[in-house]
């Protein structure tokens, strides 16, 4: 799923330090990546090249695991076997997907170990939308249809991009979102058509995620001026406004078909076939970002937890004389 | 209560209560591997309990979600060891090994019962059951022959569970016709292969298994008594559910 749409915290131009790459080096590594070569963890990069896609990699195996956290609550409840079991292999496909993506990001020279001490000590972000409450079955169905989804049209445009490793590990994590998608829309189909408890649970919850689905995807353009860069050497695919674009093409109709309302009166596609729709609010989303939501403490808490408990496990696990590999893909 | 029901029952319910706890790792795991270890492992264990259930759902009990879903902690006949709270690692790698290493011994036996659709259903589940086996005795070497802080958190851990693991094997009014009809082997006749094939494992490691006369099975779950734990734990699995069990969820 969840791969934050938005990488956050992108440099401004001062701060891109290219003045100090070898010249020659970059021209090349352009040209390979204009080509459409796959860039691999032992060929050359520049210094911000590696820090952005280390950024990014682990910002989203951070989405993954924090991701499985609202809807891992909902395993022990999920009604009957069926919807149990579904749910359970669900959520363990996206810590599997953690998995990948941590090794994808230590491909770049920054251990698994270093990358979870920086997400628990909130020096690493995450995707926001996992910042909100999930108060019921409804809302966790809400997420496996609508944020994979929305992490689906992000990923596959990112799966076209420069760098191998994250490259294949997109390839197999889409693979796996695709089910999930099918997962989703057959629980919310469910919900949505079904008893008038249902139904009003149902519509419940999208009213309450559809302005975090608004934001899955990042500011507008129009108030991002730092991607140009990072879309020549193909580590950003998409901006942010066409994914969402794309995402409303796809997931509106669907969601209107269902008997369900959204709760944006100003969403509509205009004659040129944009979509229009009331702008987020971005203030409330910096806000959450940097800290202040209503489910940061408590998400960031429950990893530390688990740091922590488990310590004794990975210190046990330690060969003494055993040397830290970095992983090739 | 008849032979195959009163056997059934206990498969099923120790099956589905373990699955859950083992679900709840999601998220808490010491490594992410852990996670999805014990989630497969969960997953694994709903499987089994739904065949189980379907079983008994063709011998005339309630649909399985129905049962799975509306009883409630009287009514269920799981020993006490698998509703007992996740706690940490050191107590959940361990029921998981004392606990697996019983059931495969259970459902080898079961692939040779005379109730042949039981014997289907525990050919197939055996064979998954024996990586669960494999996945704990690894950890169980691992981590009891590493540092002594793991050493010393297993040696307790162990300590702690064997009681309860002892309930695995506690029998009911239908035993000697379990027995005698063929269905199952026993739950005496498991007891003692268990003990062996424990013992075999925890030799290769630092741990030491007390002797297990002088312990005191945690017994009554097979008779409806349960610790406190376990309604908590149905009534979150039936939250859902309940809220109109008219619905199709």
């Amino acid at each position: 799923m969840y791969g934050s749409a938005s990488t956050h915290d992108i440099p401004t131009q001062a701060t891109t330090g290219l003045e100090n790459e070898d010249p020659i080096l970059l021209a090349e590594f352009e040209a390979r990546i204009a080509r459409g070569e796959k860039i691999e963890p032992t060929d050359w990069m520049p210094q911000l090249y590696r820090k952005q896609l280390t950024r990014m990699i682990e910002q989203h195996a951070h989405s993954e695991i924090i991701g499985s956290l609202p809807e891992g609550t909902w395993i022990t409840r999920a009604p009957g076997f069926r919807r149990k079991m579904a749910q359970m292999a669900k959520v363990q496909d996206e810590v599997g997907h953690a998995q990948l993506l941590y090794s994808a990001a230590e491909t770049l020279g920054k251990t698994r170990e270093q990358m979870l001490s920086d997400l628990i000590n909130g020096k690493s972000k995450y995707s926001n939308v996992f910042n909100y409450p999930t108060p019921t079955w409804a809302d966790s169905n809400v997420i496996s249809w609508l944020i994979d989804a929305g992490a689906i049209v992000n990923q596959m445009a990112n799966a076209k991009g420069s760098y191998g490793p994250y490259c294949r590990a997109l390839d197999r994590i889409c693979a796996e979102e695709a089910f999930h998608l099918k997962y989703g829309h057959d629980a919310v189909v469910h919900m949505a058509t079904g008893t008038p408890i249902q139904r009003k649970m149902m519509q419940e919850a999208l009213n309450r995620w559809w302005p975090a689905i608004m934001t899955f995807f990042g500011p507008s353009d129009k108030m991002s001026t730092h991607t140009e860069i990072l879309m020549r050497w193909k580590v950003k695919m998409a901006t942010n406004d066409a994914c969402r674009q794309q995402f409303l093409d796809m997931y509106v109709p669907k969601i209107l078909e269902i008997g369900l309302t959204l709760p944006d009166a100003n969403l509509r596609k205009n004659e040129d076939g944009v979509w229009e729709f009331s702008e987020p609010d971005w203030e409330d989303f910096k806000r959450v970002i940097n800290g202040d939501g209503p489910c940061n403490a408590e998400r960031i808490a429950v990893r530390r937890a688990a740091e922590e408990n488990g310590a004794w496990v990975r210190r046990a696990m330690q060969q003494p004389k055993a040397q830290y590999v970095r992983p090739l893909a | 209560m008849d032979p195959k029901l009163d056997l059934l029952y206990r498969l099923a319910d120790d099956q589905l209560i373990l699955g859950h706890r083992n679900s709840e790792w999601n998220g808490l795991g010491p490594i992410l591997e852990e996670d999805i270890a014990f989630s497969s492992m969960a997953q694994d264990k709903l499987g089994h309990s739904l065949q189980l259930y379907m079983l008994l759902h063709e011998l005339g009990e309630a649909e399985p979600d129905t049962v799975a879903f509306t009883r409630n902690a009287p009514q269920f006949h799981c020993c006490q060891l698998t509703e007992l709270p996740i706690g940490e690692y050191d107590f959940s790698l361990i029921r998981h090994f004392l606990f697996d290493h019983a059931e495969l011994l259970r459902f080898e036996a079961l692939a040779n019962s005379s109730y042949e659709p039981l014997a289907l259903v525990a050919r197939k589940v055996k064979g998954e059951l024996k990586y669960h086996v494999l996945h704990a005795n690894t950890w169980v070497k691992r981590l009891g022959t590493a540092t002594e802080e793991a050493i010393t958190r297993m040696q307790a851990a162990l300590e702690f569970t064997l009681p309860y693991a002892l309930g695995i094997f506690e029998t009911t009014d239908a035993e000697n016709e379990i027995i005698s009809s063929g269905l199952f082997i026993g739950e005496k006749e498991l007891q003692r292969r268990w003990e062996a094939s424990i013992s075999k494992v925890l030799a290769q490691t630092a741990l030491t298994l007390p002797d297990l006369r002088l312990l005191t099975p945690v017994a009554g779950g097979r008779h409806g008594q349960h610790t406190e734990h376990l309604q908590p734990l149905l009534d979150e699995m039936a939250e859902v559910f309940r809220l109109d069990p008219t619905a199709d969820w």
